[in-house]
């Protein structure tokens, strides 16, 4: 079967309307000398062996364990509706709106992502999704370089090492230099990152909450970088900004960040969302696909794919970016998980996190020889300094059923004792409450 | 439709919140905090699921219309892939897990997929071993052009530029010109394969790689592939090979045998996973032996004890592509896809979009002048430079082709052929569909001749007629503004 | 097709309108059908140098991105302040309304190299055929 739906007769017959005796004729382009040398495949199965097997393989990840795990991408609940919506085959088969007629239901979707991502952010415009949020980076600080003509780029290293890692991957080939910034107190080291801004600064990146959880207001920042003509790229938390500052409200330029909280499966790394939201006089620099609003020649209001020419099917090798599929089934699943929450529910799942956060650092802060790092206010994750080695707690803790954090010292020299907890609407109390106590009999041990 | 935002009744919520159980903390200070919540929508879940529900019926999709769209590969998205991709095992798994000390062990599933996907990529395409990193098929470009950039400059040499043929995705030269390389482009001669006179002319040894499409997106496969791989191998330039149209050539040659050092797959065209609307895709990157050291880390492999584990040994490595694995969601339907369909259903997949779309090409060709008269592999490329003495553009076909619930072939694309006509029907569609669409392109062609103005009033029968797409572009839309 | 007889013109289609020692240019009537509805227009700064038949500023449609050219060498001493808002200007009036921008000329035999009307007309005349 393999969904080929063609009889014999039905080749026979079609063989006879182009005018060759055989389906191998038709490649006869493909001459002997150039045919595949091998092709060792297995045979294929049946639907049900299929499943069965990937059933199997399933159950090979651990699903029990209780995730305290988070450093970007975060174990939230998603709403049955979510996955019954974006799972409508008329959505998920569907290709990239070309033809507008036949494709307003994707076009008006995207509009309204578009829509709610720039109420997320404050910002004026926002593209219809790129890769995730370490490529939504990459193309700001880029855009960030053609937009001022400048090329040193500061990165304070509270941005996640992941992303920071992607954009210099990303421009090793590229005439780019990037200063990185300590991080002091939890918080963007102001000293060092003025000390650093010049006029042949093109761009500051920052990350709000960083990668420890600290958040922070970058509006000082902002005013610093501007008067050097800069651009300020953050990167945000956008369940965080139901409760915290936005980047417009610290006069960020180009607001970046990882869509995977707004009702997107942890579904081991990827498909996610990054989104790009941008003040308007940025927009013709800006990456990616973008739907506006405009009439029918009965003057009834529809939607298009339009400032295409920023795009590589037009411009080519002057495109803004070279991306062409983006993430469009996952900003769907985004802006469906932002109406069902909507203003109200936004706010108060961002306030129930953060509540459950204090809660969580308060008793964690009762551990004997635990320190939970208080110099900065945190969202929904914070660091504990632990009188061990940090992944030696952390593999001894998934035997106990629990991923209890992230080990610092992956990522940074010398926090090899430091672990990072995230905590979502997910945890209860009483999870939180005996993670702390298993803790405290495994280092009390 | 009203756009949800449009439906807002101020304290209304379609989500309702667990509390969280335990004493409310003191806010931060209030310069961190937002002035005003955001301004989303404020509708219950039934306003919801009626609103996307009714906006999904306003689309044409490959589950509810024939989808020629050439260059694109719109075949069917097999439903038990869906299936798999929603088990918990899988969506729930935390891509850090693996990265922890002794965590390997609660990844077991995921990791043996990507292992396997490689091998089996791998023997498809005839290279040495995928990344499965880049997650989406330009992504896979610029990985590729990446990993050349890097051995090349590990080799010492200075190299300039990408060569391009001129009928090429966009993405290719766009994908060269962001990694830092200028681009040369090869025009098209008059039997539709690269211009050799102009190649070899332009063939240096400051050129770093060559990217083709093979075949390429005329459709048609250029005999001369290895002449014009051995010649760019003898300046020391390395071969790319874009995927997009690997569902022609399964089990007939392999990318790999040909003499291409780098490869990309875009395993929502080829392998059947769905396209949603403009994405996710997956663009995992094939490489030859001399390539291996500059792939992305981290790297699947197997222990002796069949156990697998992510080895982030750094080697020459050029970083990291994407924050994990690749778009794991899509590179797992695609596996399922392979198991299921085996060696004989890919080569059947490929030996049938050729089969199809000759069949449409015969069937046609009378009525539509073709851009290169020979026969084709998974697509077939027409102009409508015939009807368009008539006043009829390729829009109008793509429009008047609407109304009767057929989704549009590509139009204007390549950009070398003038008013361009792009189909590709893919293996999954049966003969009875494609004898209604040839019926319906030939009545097209008639009634160029007899009364175009039918043609040129298209659509009718859609949710909103010729959209004016000069006012969207001047008088910028991009965003819901309350009213208030 | 309108080619006024007072201007120079291109080969890439823009027009030139010479005064002394200043040079007002924009692009041709030709140009402007041949690329339908004009969406956007990035023009040169002011106090910029361009060169003769060198890349200085940028027209869009919906479906287009198009180079124009400087038609002589100079620097920029003006720029239409009113075509970025307005670029059907360029589709309504390609010779008054649309002009792009004055260049100060720094070779004036370079009016050598461009065309007149007459020439204008009959090279269009050869491309349209």
């Amino acid at each position: 079967m393999n969904f080929v739906p063609h009889t014999e007769n039905d080749r026979a017959e079609m063989l006879k309307v182009i005018g060759v005796k055989s389906v191998d004729e038709l490649f006869r382009d493909i001459r002997p000398e150039l045919r595949a040398r091998s092709f060792n495949l297995p045979e294929g199965k049946s639907e049900f062996e299929v499943i069965q097997h990937l059933k199997k393989l399933s159950q090979k990840n651990a699903t029990g364990l209780v995730n305290f795990v988070g450093a970007g991408f975060y174990d939230h609940y998603i709403p049955a509706a979510v996955d019954a919506l974006s799972g409508r085959s008329e959505f998920y088969t569907a290709y990239t709106p070309y033809q507008p007629e036949c494709s307003q239901g994707w076009l008006q979707s995207i509009y309204e992502y578009q829509s709610a991502i720039c109420a997320l952010t404050g910002m004026d415009v926002a593209n219809a999704s790129l890769y995730d949020g370490g490529t939504a980076l990459y193309e700001a600080a880029m855009m960030a370089v053609r937009l001022t003509g400048k090329k040193k780029i500061i990165v304070d290293s509270g941005v996640n090492l992941i992303y920071r890692t992607m954009l210099y991957s990303y421009t090793f080939n590229l005439a780019v230099e990037f200063v990185e910034t300590p991080v002091v107190h939890g918080q963007s080291a102001r000293d060092d990152i003025f000390k650093q801004l010049d006029d042949t600064t093109a761009a500051v990146v920052l990350q709000n909450p960083n990668f420890f959880g600290a958040i922070d207001d970058h509006s000082d920042i902002a005013a610093k970088a501007h008067g050097c003509k800069a651009l300020v790229i953050e990167a945000v938390y956008p369940v965080s900004l139901g409760m915290l500052k936005s980047p417009r409200e610290m006069d960020v330029d180009i607001a970046v960040g990882e869509g995977q909280s707004l009702g997107i499966p942890l579904s081991f790394g990827g498909p996610y969302l990054g989104f790009m939201a941008v003040k308007k006089e940025l927009v013709r620099q800006m990456p990616g696909r973008v739907v506006g609003a405009t009439v029918d020649k009965d003057g009834k209001r529809g939607f298009v794919l339009t400032l295409q020419t920023r795009e590589q099917h037009i411009r080519r090798h002057k495109a803004t970016s070279n991306i062409c599929s983006n993430e469009a089934l996952c900003a769907l699943r985004a802006v469906i998980y932002l109406s069902l929450l909507g203003k109200q529910g936004l706010a108060e799942l961002a306030r129930v996190i953060y509540d459950k956060t204090e809660f969580a650092k308060s008793v964690f802060a009762k551990i004997p020889g635990a320190q939970v790092k208080r110099s900065s206010p945190t969202f929904n994750e914070f660091t504990v300094q632990l009188p061990k080695n940090a992944d030696e707690v952390v593999c001894s803790m998934i035997e106990k059923g629990f991923a209890c954090g992230f080990p610092l010292g992956r990522f940074y020299k010398g926090m090899d004792n430091f672990l990072l907890v995230a905590v979502t609407e997910k945890r209860t109390k009483e999870e939180i409450v005996k993670l702390a106590d298993s803790l405290e009999a495994m280092l009390c041990a | 439709m009203r756009l949800i935002f449009e439906n807002s009744v101020a304290g209304r919520c379609g989500f309702k919140v667990a509390p969280a159980g335990v004493a409310p903390a003191h806010l931060p200070e209030k310069k961190y905090v937002r002035a005003r919540p955001p301004e989303l929508p404020e509708v219950s879940e039934v306003d919801v699921v009626r609103h996307f529900t009714n906006l999904s019926r306003l689309n044409f999709s490959v589950d509810t219309n024939f989808y020629p769209l050439g260059s694109c590969t719109m075949k069917y998205n097999p439903k038990f892939a869906e299936k798999i991709a929603a088990m918990e095992g899988f969506t729930d798994a935390h891509p850090l897990l693996p990265q922890l000390s002794g965590g390997g062990i609660l990844a077991q599933g995921s990791l043996e997929v990507l292992y396997q996907m490689d091998k089996l990529l791998s023997e498809i395409t005839g290279m040495a071993a995928f990344t499965m990193q880049p997650l989406a098929g330009a992504h896979g470009e610029l990985t590729g052009v990446m990993l050349i950039a890097a051995y090349h400059k590990h080799n010492g040499a200075r190299r300039k530029y990408v060569i391009v043929p001129d009928s090429s995705h966009g993405t290719n030269p766009a994908s060269a010109a962001i990694a830092g390389y200028e681009v040369i482009v090869i025009p098209t001669d008059k039997n539709g394969y690269m211009d050799m006179q102009e190649y070899k002319s332009k063939l240096t040894e400051e050129v770093a790689a060559v990217m083709l499409t093979c075949p390429d997106t005329l459709g048609i496969f250029n005999p001369k592939i290895k002449e014009i791989a051995d010649l760019a191998h003898g300046v020391g330039a390395l071969m790319y090979y874009d995927g997009a149209n690997l569902n022609a050539i399964m089990g007939k040659c392999r990318p790999g045998d040909l003499g291409f050092d780098v490869v990309h797959v875009n395993l929502h065209k080829t392998f059947g996973t769905p396209h949603g609307g403009g994405g996710p895709g997956a663009g995992p990157v094939g490489v030859c032996e001399k390539l291996l050291d500059f792939l992305p880390i981290s790297r699947v492999v197997r222990r002796q004890d069949g156990t697998y584990m992510l080895d982030y040994t750094k080697r020459k490595t050029i970083g990291y592509i994407a924050p994990f694995y690749g778009n794991f969601g899509v590179i797992l339907k695609a596996y399922a896809y392979i198991l299921f369909l085996g060696k004989s259903g890919l080569i059947e997949a490929s030996e049938t979009a050729v089969l199809n779309a000759n069949y449409c090409r015969a069937s046609l060709k009378d009525r539509y002048e073709s851009a290169y008269d020979k026969p084709c592999m998974h697509e077939c490329v027409f102009s409508a430079s015939r009807q368009t003495e008539h006043g009829v553009h390729a829009l109008d076909i793509a429009k008047f082709l609407i109304d009767r619930g057929i989704h549009p072939p590509t139009i204007y694309f390549p950009l070398i052929v003038k008013e361009a006509l792009m189909i590709e029907p893919t293996e999954t569609e049966s003969r009875e569909t494609l004898d209604a669409f040839i019926r319906i392109m030939i009545e097209i062609a008639r009634l160029a001749q007899t009364d175009p103005e039918r043609i040129k009033e298209a659509p009718l029968t859609t949710p909103v007629k010729r959209l004016d797409e000069t006012k969207a572009a001047r008088e910028l839309d991009l965003c819901w503004k309350s009213k208030s | 097709m309108n080619v006024p007889q007072q201007l120079f013109y291109t080969k890439e289609h823009e027009w030139v309108k010479i005064d002394g020692k200043t040079a007002t240019f924009g692009i041709t009537d030709y140009a402007q059908s041949s690329l339908g509805d004009i969406t956007f227009v990035e023009l040169p700064k002011v106090g910029q140098d361009v060169a003769q038949f060198k890349f200085c500023a940028t027209v869009e449609s919906v479906k287009a991105a198009s180079d124009v050219f400087a038609p002589l060498t100079g620097t920029i001493t003006k720029v239409n302040p009113d075509l970025p808002a307005h670029p059907e200007f360029i589709n309504q009036s390609p010779y008054e309304k649309a002009w792009f921008a004055v260049i100060e000329i720094a070779d004036p035999a370079q009016k050598n190299n461009l065309m007149t009307a007459a020439v204008y007309s009959e090279y269009v005349k050869g491309l349209s055929a």
